[in-house]
């Protein structure tokens, strides 16, 4: 499996929507500023919310953890400030509901807990003690799917892994927060990835990047050099390239199977802001209380990349960046594919949020959909090879149980079909849909 | 837990929020719909180049009719008007592209309502019709009207060519007379095959001039709204069975070629077999498609009572697209990796 650098390893199907990550791509990230109220959710990651320790009126400092797991599939959260808990209660989320969150008033000093452990000899470190400062770290896939990270380093002992790849992808359009990561803290990362390859046992390491990102690729392969277990790897750039299963596709050349994981193959795949934040946790002691946002769009004056703490308002990080402009009208958190629209920009930054994207009127798609042409421009375009005009036929008819039958459950919602298809069918509104009927009926 | 200070939204901005994709490519069913017409241009300017006058009627009329006929049903079944997307004009010209320049002008109207009242809107309209609408539309002229529908006449290369001289098809004539008559009328084999690449016979109105189709027919596959996925393999089962049963002398002595250019194969393969909706969406199980209309086509040219057989196919296989799309479906990603695995 020793194949030489080739970025033409990749997936069957997938699109190119444009990039537009000209916009901020080129902006060095900036600390935004630390905001006077941060409105922290309790649940930031899949699986099991955390349960607030703190009350009101308590004083909190920065690093200082506020919620406590619940379950194995679950991640600490911490104040990302210091100063005094104001309010404990549901608030609005990017997820599109009112989530519990603890909201923290600044004291304006950002002091740190006390305790904190540098460990400047962390290489001395067991696998077991490394693992759980992840844990305690409160970190979670930070490309946005924010799986809660120490459950993917605890693999069942008969899937062994013998391939670590960090995802430098960044294939969703617009997002530039990885990309800029990687030009600044190219050796954080390598390092956060030498820590999870010790962690788990592994003499393998990749970092994919998409190749349209040729900055990123020579700096984390002049940060990889004298690391020879370690291999950049340039993809190609398409959307999604990114995904886990593709990724491995392209880097490792293995299928994941449907419906099993990467660890099923061998492979753990991380973000490349995960790698980073587990490096500051197990270098510094620090948990993860900030990270990359990209604020993007023609709908924002001055596209920027920040670095902004969890719990930042978006609408103070869309003013940094200028503000909106007259006609914005969508807010997105995230990329223009996978991302949400919001409603309330007072939703904050949480862990999994890698960007903002802010479209004006006129590059927003408003239109009705008319019926299935069979083009099969979506079984073209599928990377899971499934066939979506069928499934957004049988979910428009409410027909879930046939939609299940042609492998709805293996679809993982990228939206490539969507964004070919020239009737403008919903098919990922109709994926969702169908997922939760048919989980409905199962209860 | 303590109820949570009502915030006022400070922002009150409205905006649009929706399931993602938030982004679109710029393909539209219209813009497929008008552009494939756009492709028939080149042929349609040659057919009224040979034919004149008809040519032009007979499509004014399968247009028109067409688009009446579209907005009509949907207007009486109460359904959104939609003849600005193309479709129905598209049915329209294909229809006329199927006919003699010389019928009857109810014949085109007649055509068109079968085509788009019956085939499309009984079906359920647009994306929900089982065979093509065009196809099904001329078999109906077809059988009701045999004799006006095998009157083709030569091509004149005049504008009022209300007089032209009828004349038997080369398919016709190889079927009924044999090569050697066929090499009769037209001299040389090279200048039958010069007749047939230019469109100078009787035929249809679009399915005469062959590099006129390829023309369309290259553009359409360099804007991928076609593949070759259909067209090849049905043109070259075509060729390569008739090269192999078509000969009066045996085996391996038929002239593919001349197979290959005439009647409405090369329309019917790049225009009429790809359509969409009434063929498989899966590539292998269009491959399998295009293979079975050509074995059709060459069975009803050499041993069916019709002397063309590329309507008669289409619209056979059309009945079997959705079950090739049902068996021939690719394998999903780690579907087969996934037998091994336990959960």
């Amino acid at each position: 499996m020793e194949a030489t650098m080739n970025a033409h390893d990749t997936f069957s199907g997938g699109v190119h929507p444009a990039g537009n990550k000209q916009l901020s791509a080129h902006k060095p990230a900036v600390a935004a500023a630390i905001p006077a109220r941060a409105v922290i959710p309790l649940s930031q990651h899949i699986g099991a919310p955390t349960k607030a320790v703190v009350v009101i009126g308590q004083e909190v400092k920065k690093g200082e953890k506020i919620g406590e797991t619940t379950g194995f599939v679950s991640a600490p959260v911490h104040a990302s400030i210091s100063g005094k808990v104001v309010a404990l209660g549901n608030f609005p989320h990017s997820l599109g509901m009112d989530l519990p969150a603890v909201v923290i008033e600044s004291d304006g000093k950002d002091e740190w807990v006390a305790g904190l452990k540098e460990n400047a000899d962390y290489a001395l470190l067991s696998p077991e003690e490394l693992k759980k400062i992840v844990l305690e770290a409160g970190i979670v896939g930070m490309g946005g799917a924010t799986f809660p990270t120490h459950v993917k380093l605890g693999p069942p002992k008969e899937k062994p892994i013998d391939v670590v790849i960090l995802n430098g992808a960044e294939c969703e359009p617009y997002l530039t927060s990885d990309h800029r990561l990687m030009l600044e803290r190219p050796q954080q990362i390598v390092d956060g990835l030498k820590i999870l390859m010790r962690i788990l046992g592994v003499k393998k390491g990749y970092i994919g990047i998409e190749a349209n990102k040729p900055d990123a690729v020579e700096t984390m392969t002049k940060a990889a050099a004298g690391s020879p277990e370690i291999k950049v790897w340039p993809v190609k750039v398409k959307y999604p390239q990114g995904a886990e299963k593709m990724l491995i596709k392209a880097i490792a050349h293995r299928t994941v199977p449907a419906g099993a994981l990467p660890m099923d193959v061998g492979v753990v795949v991380q973000n490349v802001g995960t790698a980073e934040a587990i490096y500051t946790a197990v270098r510094y002691g620090r948990p993860l209380v900030e990270r990359y946002v990209t604020v993007t769009g023609r709908g924002v004056k001055e596209p920027k990349n920040f670095l902004a703490r969890i719990g930042t308002p978006f609408l103070q990080l869309i003013e940094e960046a200028g503000g909106l402009t007259e006609d914005a009208a969508k807010v997105i958190a995230g990329g223009p594919m996978m991302g949400m629209s919001q409603h309330d920009l007072t939703v904050p930054v949480i862990k999994g949020t890698s960007g903002i994207l802010v479209l004006p009127k006129n590059e927003v798609v408003v239109k009705p959909y008319g019926p299935c042409i069979r083009c099969g421009r979506c079984i073209d375009a599928c990377p899971m090879m499934l066939q979506p005009s069928l499934l957004g036929i049988y979910i428009e008819k409410g027909h879930y149980q046939d939609a299940k039958e042609f492998n709805l459950m293996d679809c993982f919602e990228c939206g490539s079909c969507t964004y070919v298809c020239p009737a403008n069918r919903p098919m990922v509104q109709w994926v969702k849909k169908a997922k939760k009927e048919l989980a409905k009926k199962k209860n | 837990m303590e109820a949570p200070a009502k915030e006022q939204p400070k922002e009150p901005r409205k905006l649009i929020v929706s399931i993602g994709p938030h982004v679109h490519d710029t393909e539209s069913t219209a813009k497929i719909m008008w552009t494939v017409s756009g492709a028939l241009l080149p042929a349609t300017l040659m057919s009224v180049y040979y034919f004149g006058m008809p040519a032009i009627l007979v499509m004014l009329v399968c247009l028109i009719s067409s688009m009446v006929s579209e907005a009509a049903v949907q207007w009486m079944l109460k359904k959104p008007i939609t003849i600005t997307d193309g479709s129905a004009f598209l049915t329209g010209l294909l229809l006329a592209m199927n006919l003699p320049a010389n019928v009857p002008l109810y014949i085109p109207a007649v055509g068109s309502f079968v085509a788009i009242v019956i085939t499309k809107h009984l079906f359920g309209g647009l994306g929900f019709n089982i065979f093509n609408p065009a196809l099904i539309g001329r078999a109906f002229v077809l059988i009701s009207f045999p004799k006006l529908m095998t009157t083709y006449v030569e091509p004149t290369m005049r504008v009022m060519a209300m007089d032209a001289k009828t004349t038997a098809t080369p398919l016709v004539l190889l079927k009924e007379e044999g090569m050697a008559k066929l090499l009769e009328v037209f001299h040389t084999k090279a200048a039958l095959y010069q007749d047939l690449f230019l469109g100078n016979r009787a035929g249809s109105l679009g399915e005469t001039s062959v590099i006129m189709l390829l023309l369309g027919a290259a553009f359409l596959l360099m804007k991928r709204y076609i593949t070759w996925h259909v067209p090849l393999p049905f043109i070259a089962t075509v060729g390569i069975l008739s090269w192999l049963f078509g000969g009066k002398e045996g085996l391996m002595t038929g002239d593919a070629i001349f197979h290959m250019m005439s009647g409405g194969l090369i329309l019917g393969a790049f225009f009429m077999a790809t359509d969409y909706v009434t063929g498989p969406s899966v590539r292998s199980a269009q491959v399998l498609f295009g293979i079975s209309c050509g074995a059709l086509t060459v069975l009803i040219r050499l041993k069916g009572g019709y002397p063309e057989g590329v309507m008669f196919a289409i619209l056979l296989m059309n009945c079997f697209a959705p079950l090739l799309d049902r068996g021939m479906r690719s394998p999903v990603f780690g579907k087969a990796e996934a037998k091994g695995v336990k959960k």
